[in-house]
């Protein structure tokens, strides 16, 4: 019997406070004012996407001390725009990404409950965890939590939350005025949790939301984050977008599941994915040249090259070749408040992008545009439309969260063009056939009262 | 316009706690965004100037000292910013007030919310805080302790004045916040590649016993600067921090005496304010209408009976004709109330009347409205243009 063919899942990504994003094309539109928003999610809808996605950081990123200025930078708050979103669609889900580090559960459980009551069952939570002492500047606790237990603070704070949407049974609320009986005990709500990280108890305040709880997405990549979406998510985030690392990826992660007792269709794996679309393949390749040049300005490709070196290269000539220093190995960095900024080992780093420049024969800034976020898919709509689909079939992914590089009408291309070439080849729906992000998401059923018992 | 400022507060069914029972109450639509934008849309037919959305983090009880808990109350709410938020882009003009609790939260997440709130309902955002600062509250987090002191007593007084700080330092948070991006910051400038004039944000740098907060803000200044602040007080530590932290202070006479006395002590405690113009005072009045203060007084009763409890409130409990509360309204204005705030007894019913039979009244004397001006919340109150305390004079 021949492998059936998949449905591919497509979301969209609000573009983000990071190079790729392109600020500086004459198109490139707010990235504050709703009215954005508004247009990106209502084009995403048009295309019959699964999901809107927000990503969200809790510090503007600094460099040398002083904040980030060549990106993008500001955002709305998550579940306030997740929220407007949700009275100018009617079918997107509407995905955010919230911190359970300076966070508490009770309050984002309400938060996501709520919005999953004013969405109709469209919510999903990108679960992430950070523990620098930088962001928790900003916060009561500051930078409390040890790298080595974010993960365990997670894990107990995503449990926690599903107590919480679970202590509410789906026939609690009852709502009969003849009877006066509003809620079928008085007791609805109550829950009482004690671990490492959390000693709390009452009762929950919001009745169980349409789809039960949250979608929950996860996006870390190291052993333990594998571990917390096989355990954990519905959906996983990743950088995996290519065929060989892809298919790695989706076999890895795919085959942790059976250890947590749950099935293969149980977790979809969606990488994040760029794009330039062109009317034929040369016009497409043409064109992402000049969206990585935009992306990588010379002043943006000294700020990548500090990161890795970390120290001030403000005076390296971006169209020279590569610094003969070696790094700097200092606990202070030079750039704070994002993820890129982490590289693990510099000299290494350095030594491998030393002899990728030289054997090609680049200069600085050519080096950065190639080892930094080439596009995932440049191509006619039918070339990309025919990669895409052969990644989701041959197990490379599920389907990919879109990454446009421009405020708010990058993604409309691709949902006039690729859209109705994935519908016509049947492998993309024509129309949404559900009503919430599990439904589109294809997910079993969650159940009156969830899994709670089986994973925490 | 010299007559007062009009607002409804919004709670499910009504503020009656038998209310939900009404015909017409829609209590299965209660956890449902029609519910609300039905509600908020009904208000802007009454050319309303905002309306507030309750919240707490904890099921309702209609009684101080919390007895067992009845299967015959509302009971579950959704989070009022967000409810507020999904409100806002259907309404075309009215303020949009939801409560926010001070003792569990982070000022860092809540002045984006609001700034966000602002942004999406095009500058009639604000926002109620209240302290929360009770053991019930303080169980669901786990991270603090609040004794329930028996009120009155010496530990109970200690507790609402730290409480009431924290307050009042959180509010200077959430402003400083939505100053720390300059109007003009984000400047585009493709020739250096500058997305942002880096010395236009701002470090704000506040420390205090709760909390300490870095900065800037993630979200830029909202299109109000400032979106409003609001606090709710009953007595003498609620009225200085009205007078030191709220553009708008809601309070709760029972008659226009009482109105004049606590102006009086919103004034006396002014010289801590900084803010460039007085609190706004609107006072909250609870109302069962009806064709005659006879009926209304009847309609009362009958919730009363299925409650098996007279129906009490810290607030006055108006019942009475739609003229009778016109008057009122007029009065209370006279008296020194810059607004009213009317809390439904039950809704549909009490909503309606106001909308149908109170505010053209009102109309018809010249004192409120006919239609929207386009204004943002602070326009519609009268304030000065909020000036960014980081800018440059």
């Amino acid at each position: 019997m021949s492998k059936p063919i998949k449905q591919i899942h497509l979301a969209a990504h609000f573009p983000g406070v990071n190079n790729t994003t392109v600020w500086s094309d004459p198109a490139a539109g707010s990235h504050i004012e709703f009215d954005s928003f508004r247009r990106f999610a209502q084009t995403a809808e048009r295309g019959k996407f699964d999901f809107l996605f927000l990503a969200e950081g809790l510090r503007l990123r600094e460099h040398h001390g002083k904040i980030h200025d060549l990106d993008v930078v500001g955002r709305p708050d998550t579940f306030t725009i997740l929220a407007a979103l949700a009275a100018v669609t009617e079918r997107l889900g509407l995905a955010g990404t919230i911190n359970s580090t300076f966070n508490e559960p009770y309050d984002v459980a309400r938060q996501f409950a709520t919005l999953d009551h004013l969405s109709a069952g469209r919510a999903a939570w990108n679960v992430v965890t950070s523990w620098d002492a930088f962001t928790g500047e900003n916060f009561r606790r500051g930078g409390y939590l040890a790298k080595e237990d974010r993960y365990d603070r997670a894990r107990s704070f995503l449990h926690t939350t599903w107590e919480l949407f679970d202590s509410w049974a789906d026939d609690d609320l009852v709502a009969d005025a003849a009877r006066g009986t509003f809620v079928r005990r008085a007791e609805v709500g109550e829950f009482a949790h004690q671990d490492r990280h959390f000693d709390i108890a009452g009762q929950f305040n919001v009745p169980r939301s349409p789809q039960g709880r949250p979608v929950i997405f996860q996006a870390g990549d190291s052993d333990e984050g594998r571990d917390f979406a096989a355990s954990s998510a519905d959906a996983i985030f990743t950088r995996h977008s290519t065929l060989e690392a892809g298919q790695k990826f989706y076999a890895d992660v795919k085959g942790r599941l059976a250890r947590f007792g749950r099935s293969r269709d149980d977790l979809r794996i969606l990488p994040a994915a760029t794009f330039v679309l062109g009317d034929s393949d040369e016009e497409a390749q043409e064109l992402a040249r000049e969206v990585r040049l935009a992306q990588v300005s010379p002043a943006t490709a000294i700020t990548f090259l500090e990161q890795v070196w970390n120290t001030d290269l403000s005076d390296h000539d971006p169209d020279g070749p590569l610094p003969e220093i070696d790094p700097v190995e200092t606990e202070q960095l030079v750039s704070e408040g994002r993820a890129a900024a982490r590289i693990e080992d510099r000299r290494a780093t350095a030594q491998a992008w030393r002899e990728r420049a030289q054997a090609e024969g680049l200069s600085t800034r050519e080096l950065i545009i190639e080892v930094t976020g080439r596009q995932s898919f440049v191509g006619s709509a039918k070339t990309v439309a025919a990669q895409l689909n052969e990644l989701v079939q041959a197990d490379a992914s599920d389907g990919f969260i879109l990454v446009p590089h421009i405020t708010p009408d990058g993604l409309t291309p691709f949902v006039d063009r690729v859209v109705p070439l994935l519908q016509e080849r049947g492998v993309f729906r024509a129309d949404y056939t559900g009503i919430t992000l599990r439904d589109h998401l294809g997910l079993p059923p969650l159940g009156e009262r969830g899994r709670t018992e089986a994973a925490s | 316009m010299s007559g007062p400022f009009l607002g409804v507060a919004l709670t499910a069914g009504g503020w009656h706690p038998q209310a939900w029972r009404e015909d017409g109450a829609r209590a299965q639509d209660f956890f449902t965004a029609g519910y609300w934008v039905d509600l908020v849309a009904e208000a802007e037919r009454g050319v309303l100037d905002f309306v507030t959305f309750e919240d707490e983090f904890t099921l309702q009880s209609p009684y101080a000292g919390a007895p067992a808990r009845r299967v015959d109350h509302v009971t579950g709410r959704l989070d009022a910013v967000l409810t507020a938020a999904r409100v806002a882009p259907t309404a075309r003009g009215i303020g949009l007030l939801p409560t926010a609790t001070v003792a569990h939260t982070e000022p860092f997440q809540l002045s984006k919310a609001i700034a966000t709130l602002d942004f999406v309902s095009g500058g009639r955002a604000g926002v109620r805080l209240r302290a929360g600062a009770n053991a019930t509250e303080a169980r669901h987090f786990g991270r603090r302790e609040f004794p329930d002191s028996p009120v009155g007593t010496a530990d109970w007084r200690r507790a609402v004045a730290a409480a009431f700080t924290e307050v009042s330092d959180y509010a200077e948070v959430i402003r400083r916040l939505w100053d720390s991006w300059e109007d003009d910051a984000e400047i585009r400038d493709v020739a250096t590649g500058r997305f942002v004039d880096r010395d236009k944000l701002h470090y704000i740098d506040f420390h205090s016993e709760h909390f300490s907060v870095r900065g800037p803000s993630i979200t830029p200044r909202p299109p109000q600067g400032q979106p409003l602040v609001t606090v709710l007080a009953h007595q003498q530590d609620g009225f200085e921090l009205i007078a030191r932290s709220a553009d708008l202070g809601l309070v709760t006479p029972r008659n226009p005496a009482q109105l004049g006395q606590i102006r009086a002590a919103i004034r006396a405690a002014s010289p801590e304010r900084t803010l460039p113009d007085p609190p706004i005072v609107v006072a909250d009045v609870v109302v069962f209408l009806d064709g005659s203060e006879a009926a209304a007084r009847a309609r009362k009763e009958r919730l009363d009976l299925l409650e098996g409890a007279e129906f009490g409130s810290d607030a006055t409990v108006f019942t009475g004709s739609p003229t009778d509360l016109a008057d009122l309204i007029e009065d209370w204005h006279a008296a020194g109330a810059d607004g009213i705030r009317l809390r439904p007894a039950t809704i549909p019913d009490d909503l309606t009347r106001i909308v149908e039979e109170v505010v053209p009244v009102l109309q018809q004397r010249g004192v409120r409205p006919s239609r929207y001006d386009g204004s943002s919340l602070r326009e519609r109150f009268e304030l000065t243009a909020a000036i960014n305390r980081y800018a440059p004079a």
